[in-house]
């Protein structure tokens, strides 16, 4: 097997290592990719809107305003990933949040019993949905799209098609902030706290990477590559907790923002170090080859879309939170929203790819999109004109670039880079020295032959 | 055939000519000023390792790869042809069958035959007349079937003919086939060989790309080895002197003393028997596909499994391996001196059994897995903490298959699609071995991989069985399983029929046992 593009480039360079930040597997590139648009989308705003886009104010209205499309965001890739798709999670969350409205203004139910009433209510739905792509096998696009019908109407009939307000010290979870402390600081402590905190992981989990690397043998970045890596994603992680921590008094990292990340940590710990994780990606990779291995693969089909339900059963509670009170038209079209990040955030549409950061990052390059957007008064109906634009070509890329036999959306260019780099550099084995750096044409097909 | 041609075989004239094809990929040459003739009427076949550079070159000429992109001359029937894209070469008349069939399930035998090139008057598709050509064409390549069946109801044998029986349609001049057989059972397999011999007599010349060097050695004229992107040489098999060591010695560019590694075998007591074991067909209870079948493995030792396609050995394994196959029915499992009951695959691999599927890309991995991913992946719980896989073993584990193995990959986290077909079947061996299974069930492990990787894997198996290991090896292959195996069942129809030991199994015997039902007592 003589090949060309085998990701043989040991040690060339940063670019491959940086893209280790985003965790293994093959879906590394396009995340890089993904990533890269998102600092451009965030560039091109900041200039356009004069700076108002990295404002705190600002900053603070996305979190606010796109935590729960990003929480579904989280459940939607494990579904993805295993081949399905969820339409129902708008419908499931407009249901939880008047059951949780009404329990509260009705049946005077304490706000924390109302929050685990609510996640029960995804449990139930998401076991009922489970059940019937799991064991019964109707394919999950129907199971959801009968949900999103069932739910909708379900809310309706619950709430008799009116508002039901919610209570102040509910909203909190939606619309509150990390609380001031009595210290003389011009900025929340809490929030830089959060910040040091998470830069310091960020540096631990560096060393712990390089240790385990060290100790196995496999490929390490050199020192360099780490300090950077190291400086820079600290550098960003302090800077953002700067300008949430220095905004208007009163506000500073919003709850939700907190629900959000520490979702985030815990499902990409979930999907990437423990068993359940890694049956999905083999579920959703190939179905067969995972339960000639062992792996129950309807068992993970019903907990993955129970999951889900329970997501969008907490989605719903914050969005009713932050609007402090639940309508029958909330939660309309999350699911399309929820959808287009983790597509946008390099999932395939077969299954078997994707990861909760990427769809993390994709959802957040809908939210600056739609956000940079507004801020420069451009009206709802063009908005959803380029949303809808930007979602097609960032599949349609990927698919382009997986067809030239890469793996990547803006891969192509990384790729180029990393090709340049293995004949660049001169331990690059294996490779006969004739060709050059030709970028044309196919290079996977070599190796299929 | 006119009599003139007759007279002075080798003397035909040449009816495709590739002059110093030179193919790039970016940081590669695939092929290197590689030219061949292929004379009219003749089987010539291309015989070169896998990623030699054997199917690159078939692209090339069926327009896969559209002119431009490659550097050389096609000459095709006495002219310079410059292909754009598959339907030029097509029309040219040059039709290429792939390994992988492109045939509709769901769509007729008529339907398949016409598609693309339906028999129309304006627009409008006369059936009848279809279906009267399809009928002739089928009698050409030998199928007896109603035209209207639907392909998913015909067997693999039987969809290849459909697929030449489409090129025959096209009115086609030279037939490209790329391992027709290696999804065949023999007597399909020689079914087929007959037929390219007939179409040969027809005037209708073939290029066969085959690893299989008996079938090679059986129906070829003349033979271009390719080896590293660069034709070695061309033999003409007419001239004599041409075997299958002569073939393996151009392809390897060294003499392989021996296919099959040398072993002397160390055999224990039996610890794995099967005790009339018998199981339905998933979807028709009446057919079984295990009858009553008994057999045991002894410590160390290579158990082989010959049987026809269709003959039931892939079934009655997964039966075993947790109940993956069929309805279970009756039939005992007992492992060292104990009954177990296997009622799904986490029990089976539990109880020390592995399953090596027949086919690694559909049923033996994840293609968007790493290597090291998929060597833990059938029991992630030995590297596990409360459902926490500790990925630092994770890679160190990988690590050390790797290099016990010989996976040719710069490192562990490289994705299995981006392996060779050897290479992939060792990380499936891997992930089967990192079980720690007792009993391993290797259903034609060596399918469609290169001799060399060949070489590796009976080495492998070899290892395992001297741990004390026990082995089931189903292959197609007869010489596979008289070279390594220590003992052979035979099975047909879903029966046990014979029970012979290496030393006297020979390929008649094994054959005789393959194709009857007389079941001879088993001591």
């Amino acid at each position: 097997m003589t090949t060309a593009n085998d990701p043989t480039q040991k040690k060339s360079g940063g670019l491959s290592d940086i893209r280790k930040v985003f965790g293994g597997g093959q879906s590394t590139l396009r995340q890089f990719g993904i990533l890269g648009s998102l600092i451009v989308i965030i560039v091109f705003f900041q200039i356009m809107t004069n700076g108002l886009t990295l404002s705190p104010t600002n900053l603070i209205n996305v979190v606010n305003q796109y935590s729960y499309i990003l929480i579904l965001a989280i459940g939607m890739v494990m579904v993805i990933i295993m081949g399905h798709i969820d339409l129902s999670v708008g419908s499931v969350a407009a249901f939880t949040g008047i059951i949780v409205a009404k329990s509260m203004a009705d049946w005077n139910l304490p706000w924390p019993l109302a929050i685990v009433l609510g996640l029960l209510v995804g449990v139930a739905i998401g076991a009922w949905q489970g059940f019937w792509v799991a064991y019964v096998g109707v394919p999950a696009f129907i199971v959801t799209l009968a949900g999103m019908l069932i739910f909708r109407g379900a809310n309706q009939v619950v709430g008799q098609s009116t508002t039901v307000p919610v209570p102040p010290e509910f909203g909190k979870i939606g619309a509150g902030y990390l609380p001031e402390l009595a210290v003389p600081l011009n900025f929340n402590v809490l929030t830089m706290a959060l910040g040091v905190l998470g830069a310091a992981w960020i540096a631990w989990s560096e060393l712990r990477l390089r240790a385990q690397q060290r100790k196995t043998g496999s490929d390490m970045a050199p020192a360099w590559v780490s300090i950077v890596k190291v400086v820079v994603l600290a550098g960003v992680i302090l800077w953002a907790a700067w300008l949430f921590a220095t905004g208007r008094p009163g506000t500073s990292f919003p709850i939700s923002g907190i629900i959000l990340v520490v979702l985030v940590i815990v499902y990409s710990f979930v999907t990437n170090s423990t068993i359940f994780g890694r049956h999905i990606y083999a579920v959703g990779g190939n179905r067969l080859a995972a339960t000639l291995s062992g792996v129950k693969d309807r068992r993970i089909d019903f907990f993955v879309m129970m999951n889900m339900s329970v997501l969008a059963a907490l989605a719903g509670m914050i969005f009713v939170a932050r609007s402090t009170a639940s309508g029958p038209q909330d939660g309309n079209g999350w699911e399309l929203d929820a959808i287009a990040s983790v597509f946008i955030g390099g999932a395939a549409v077969s299954g078997g790819i994707g990861t909760v950061i990427g769809s993390i990052i994709g959802g957040l390059v809908m939210a600056f999109l739609n956000n940079g957007l507004q801020l420069l008064g451009v009206g709802a109906d063009f908005v959803s004109i380029i949303k809808g634009l930007v979602l097609l070509l960032a599949v349609g890329v990927d698919v382009l670039s997986k067809r030239s036999g890469g793996a990547s959306i803006l891969g192509i260019w990384s790729r180029r880079r990393q090709a340049r780099l293995e004949t660049a550099a001169p331990e690059a084995p294996a490779v006969v020295p004739t060709a050059g750096t030709n970028e044309t044409s196919q290079p996977a097909d070599v190796v299929r032959d | 055939m006119s009599p003139t041609l007759r007279s002075s075989e080798a003397g035909h004239p040449p009816i495709l000519e590739m002059r110093s094809i030179t193919k790039e990929f970016p940081g590669v040459k695939a092929l290197s000023d590689v030219s061949i003739t292929v004379r009219a009427g003749e089987v010539h076949a291309i015989c070169g390792e896998n990623g030699a550079g054997k199917s690159t070159l078939m692209k090339v000429l069926s327009g896969v790869y559209p002119a431009g992109t490659y550097t050389g001359e096609i000459w095709f029937q006495g002219q310079r042809v410059e292909f754009k894209d598959i339907r030029a070469s097509e029309h040219a008349g040059i039709a290429i069958i792939h390994q992988e069939l492109a045939l509709i399930p769901e769509l007729s035998i008529t339907e398949n035959i016409f598609l693309g090139n339906e028999v129309a008057k304006r627009g409008r598709i006369d059936w009848v007349e279809a279906k009267r050509e399809a009928v002739d064409l089928m009698a050409r390549v030998g199928l007896e079937e109603n035209p209207d069946t639907q392909i998913k109801h015909l067997g693999v044998g039987k969809q290849q003919l459909v697929e030449i029986a489409k090129a025959l349609a096209k009115n086609v001049k030279l037939l490209i086939l790329d391992e027709p057989t290696a999804a065949l059972n023999e007597d399909d397999s020689q079914h087929l060989l007959d037929l390219i011999l007939g179409l040969k007599g027809k005037g209708i010349a073939s290029i066969m790309i085959s690893h299989k060097l008996n079938e090679i050695e059986q129906i070829a004229d003349s033979i271009t080895i390719i080896r590293d992107g660069r034709a070695i040489e061309t033999l003409d098999v007419r001239a004599g002197g041409v075997d299958e060591d002569r073939i393996i010695r151009g392809m390897v560019g060294r003499s392989l003393e021996s296919r099959y590694p040398d072993r002397t075998p160390k055999i224990g007591e039996v610890f794995f028997e099967v005790r009339n074991w018998t199981v339905q067909h998933p979807q028709a209870p009446e057919r079984l596909v295990a009858k009553n079948s008994s057999f045991h493995v002894r410590r160390g030792e290579i158990v082989g499994l010959a049987g026809l396609m269709g003959a039931g050995r892939t079934e009655l394994a997964m039966s075993l391996f947790g109940r993956s196959y069929g309805t279970y029915v009756s039939g005992t499992i007992i492992k060292d001196g104990k009954e177990i009951v296997l009622k799904d695959v986490e029990a089976a691999i539990d109880h020390g059994l592995a399953y090596v599927s027949e086919d690694r890309k559909v049923l033996g991995l994840n293609l968007l897995d790493t290597i090291k991913r998929s060597i833990v992946s059938a029991k992630l719980r030995k590297i596990a903490r409360r459902g926490v896989v500790d990925d630092t073993r994770e890679a160190g584990i990988a690590e050390e298959y790797r290099k016990q193995l010989r996976i040719k990959a710069p490192s562990v986290d490289v994705g299995v699609s981006k392996l060779s077909g050897g290479n992939q079947q060792k990380v499936v061996l891997a992930k089967w071995m990192f079980t720690d299974p007792d009993l391993l069930i290797l259903d034609e492990p060596t399918r469609g991989i290169d001799v060399g990787a060949k070489y590796e894997i009976y080495t492998i198996i070899q290892k395992l069985a001297a741990q004390g290991k026990g082995v089931i090896l189903i292959s197609s292959e007869l010489p596979e399983l008289l070279g390594i195996a220590d003992r052979i069942y035979t099975v047909f129809e879903g029966q046990i029929t014979d029970d012979i030991p290496a030393s006297e199994a020979t390929p008649e015997n094994l054959m005789r046992s393959m194709t009857s039902a007389k079941k001879k007592a088993i001591a």
